[in-house]
């Protein structure tokens, strides 16, 4: 049952991904229309997949790698399809859905090992900290996307090549403000996810802080983001600069989420959560 | 006699201005034109489009020499001008070419600017006034004029064509929006009033910028300049400060120095929250430093950028004009396709017609020999008789249907004729 809904979520999003770089190549309004309605498809089936992991769990589904990376697929997917309501700007379909199924494609090539679920794992708490932690990294990976954007037009505009993407790529203020609308949005989101792990970790381990390296670089990459939103907020930080560091930000975070989880950390890492006493 | 279309029409390459002016009409003087071309007894269905660039009279008709005539002495009244003043500036097209041209028109590229996008909602609205309000558009045009639409829609979506900028204020134009997000509500900074500069900030006005400031070194000019577009003059010396305010500069004064340095440009960043800023500089020489272009936030062009892109733009869009014409002429001949299948439909109807006379008067005569008949042995009867003529010609009109685009068509028309002997069948009645 699981398999199914995730094979054709997995199959949907592929598509829907064909469909966007189709899209931006042939600028066909009709392409768009049908890769958007794909990935809204494929996403309530990825939900469908979720959440009957997390019933047959009895825990949030992100206890290794490859459920987790499934699991941020969906949040960037999810962060996705509300942006393209809010700013309806369908060239970003064009560079979020690649890599949402990328990361699609990586989990699903990771071989999926069974173990037993620790109760400390099933708790609601883990569900708000990791849930709101990858809202808020689904909303960065868009501002990562559109800061990239950002870059190639803007290089275009300056160097005055106006090369293949200059037509496509909307203007470099509607990026920007992509860029900022979406640091705004995804902040809040990662500080509530680390002050819910924070009461988690006071519940389940009897401490709030415990200096685990994952611990750390997620208060670095909380900084960088904090550090980004007042230059752009207090100092008035926009454009190129403010696009460089979102995406040096989106690094620091990847390198949180994968080192942390794999060779960093203590007890955040995927391979002790399965030993851990609760 | 098959049915010609026909198009009569002056647009800016027959006519100079002064005629395009006497032709333009109002709704009642379309009206009008409707009303004789109605009148006329050899034209069929009329259309009548008159905008300030071009006038078409768009009809079908069975006697194109009588009805050409005719709507040249109308357009003579409309314009209120005798038919020798402009009979050397109509283009009459028959046929395909008549269609070519409707489908080039509608798809703007036969517009003096090539893809400007009202020509597509004048067509719509003269089509709307014959088709309902005046009701002189038929089968034909009817069908003519929506294909006209899709032939647009498909230049539109399926090639560049209406994109690119082919002027230097078009160029302004287009980077600006890749700079903003629109143009609604900006300010633009016009420094010294050249008369490419005053084009360039029309282009800006035209795109939805709102408000100008007009700096020269001469305050009168200025004054002059700010007066044409509703905007502000203010001194020369004063740019420094507007510069914080505005988030477009036109450059194009006489200075031999720049007119806006380096520091100046840097020294506003500041104050501006480095909001986008975008210099057009569009003097010979320069007005703006160079190096302004590697601020962050500021962007530079110079005319030759300007002309540059131009130069690019215009032979992307040669390109796409050929992808144009492609599609009008694909759909020119998928439309003379469908006019074909007109020809063999009086046949069709008239061999029914007279399958079904013959059925009902065999009918009669058999019904009396056949004595009292109940209600429904009679309707079975009725039934049978029906279905057995509706067998019968069936494959004929099959046939018939399939040669329509054929050469061969006409024989198979006359041969169906004869064998039917549908001619006869009709002068027997009339």
């Amino acid at each position: 049952m699981a398999e199914i809904l995730y094979k054709i979520a997995l199959f949907l999003i592929l598509l829907s991904t064909g469909g966007f770089i189709v899209y931006i190549i042939k600028q066909q309004k009709k392409v768009f229309k049908l890769s958007y309605m794909i990935l809204f498809v494929g996403f309530i089936f990825h939900t469908l997949f979720l959440a009957h992991q997390y019933y047959t769990l009895g825990a949030a589904p992100v206890i290794n790698l490859k459920s987790t990376l499934s699991f941020f697929s969906w949040c960037i997917i999810g962060v996705y399809l509300i942006f393209q309501l809010r700013f309806g700007l369908m060239v970003l379909g064009s560079f979020v859905a690649p890599l949402a199924a990328i990361l699609m494609i990586i989990s699903t090539a990771i071989p999926g090992m069974e173990f037993a679920v620790k109760p400390m794992l099933k708790s609601a708490w883990l569900t708000v900290h990791v849930g709101t932690i990858f809202i808020g990294d689904g909303i960065f990976a868009i501002t990562f996307m559109a800061a990239i954007m950002y870059l190639i037009q803007e290089r275009h505009i300056k160097k005055k090549t106006r090369g293949s993407f200059y037509s496509r790529l909307p203007s470099l203020e509607t990026l920007d403000s992509i860029n900022h609308y979406s640091l705004m949005y995804g902040f809040p989101f990662l500080t509530l996810g680390m002050v819910s792990g924070a009461i988690y970790a006071q519940y389940a381990l009897g401490s709030y802080w415990r200096w685990d390296p994952k611990e750390v670089w997620s208060l670095i990459t909380w900084l960088s983001y904090a550090v980004l939103l007042h230059e752009r907020l207090a100092v008035g930080w926009r454009g190129r600069r403010a696009a460089l560091l979102s995406i040096v930000c989106f690094f620091i975070l990847i390198f949180t989420f994968i080192g942390g989880s794999l060779w960093l950390s203590d007890y955040h890492s995927f391979d002790s959560l399965g030993d851990l006493s609760g | 006699m098959t049915v010609k279309i026909v198009n009569i029409g002056m647009n800016h390459e027959s006519a100079p201005v002064e005629l395009r002016e006497c032709m333009a009409s109002t709704q009642e003087g379309v009206a009008l034109a409707l009303a004789c071309m109605r009148e006329s007894e050899w034209i069929r269905e009329g259309l009548f489009l008159s905008t300030c660039n071009r006038v078409e009279a768009i009809y079908t008709t069975d006697n194109p020499e009588e009805a050409k005539k005719a709507v040249i002495s109308m357009l003579s009244r409309l314009g209120n001008i005798a038919e020798e003043h402009f009979i050397s500036n109509i283009y009459i097209y028959e046929d395909a070419e008549a269609l070519k041209h409707i489908f080039r028109v509608a798809s703007s590229l036969d517009s003096m600017v090539v893809g400007e996008p009202q020509i597509l909602g004048q067509i719509k609205e003269a089509y709307h006034q014959a088709a309902v309000t005046e009701k002189t558009s038929g089968v034909i045009l009817n069908r003519l004029m929506h294909r006209a639409f899709h032939v647009a829609k498909r230049v539109k979506t399926e090639t560049g064509i209406s994109e690119a900028a082919v002027s230097i204020s078009d160029a302004a134009v287009e980077l600006a929006k890749k700079i903003f997000y629109g143009l609604k509500g900006r300010q633009v900074l016009l420094i010294g009033a050249g008369e490419m500069a005053e084009l360039a900030a029309r282009h800006l006005i035209g795109n939805g910028v709102n408000s100008l400031i007009v700096a020269n070194r001469s305050f009168d000019k200025a004054i002059q300049v700010a007066d044409l577009f509703n905007g502000k003059a203010v001194f020369f010396e004063e740019i420094e400060s507007y510069i914080l305010e505005v988030d477009i500069v036109i450059t194009s004064t006489a200075s031999m120095d720049f007119v806006v340095t380096h520091d100046l440009v840097k020294n506003s960043l500041r104050k501006r929250r480095n909001r986008p800023l975008f210099f057009i500089d569009i003097a010979v020489p320069r007005d703006v430093d160079p190096s302004v272009n590697d601020l962050e936030n500021v962007y530079l062009y110079d005319i030759d950028d300007l002309k540059e892109v131009v130069k690019e733009n215009t032979e992307q869009r040669k390109e796409e004009a050929l992808k144009a014409e492609r599609i009008v002429q694909e759909e020119v001949i998928r439309f003379e396709r469908w006019l074909k299948t007109l020809d063999v439909v009086p046949t069709i109807i008239s061999l029914k017609d007279k399958i079904d006379s013959l059925r009902k008067a065999e009918m009669e005569k058999s019904i009396s020999a056949l004595g009292d008949l109940t209600p429904s042995q009679l309707k079975a009867i009725e039934a049978l008789t029906a279905s057995l003529a509706d067998k019968i010609i069936n494959d004929p009109i099959l046939v018939l249907k399939s040669k329509a685009d054929r050469r061969s068509k006409d024989v198979y028309l006359d041969v169906t004729r004869k064998l039917f002997s549908l001619d006869k069948d009709n002068n027997k009645r009339t």
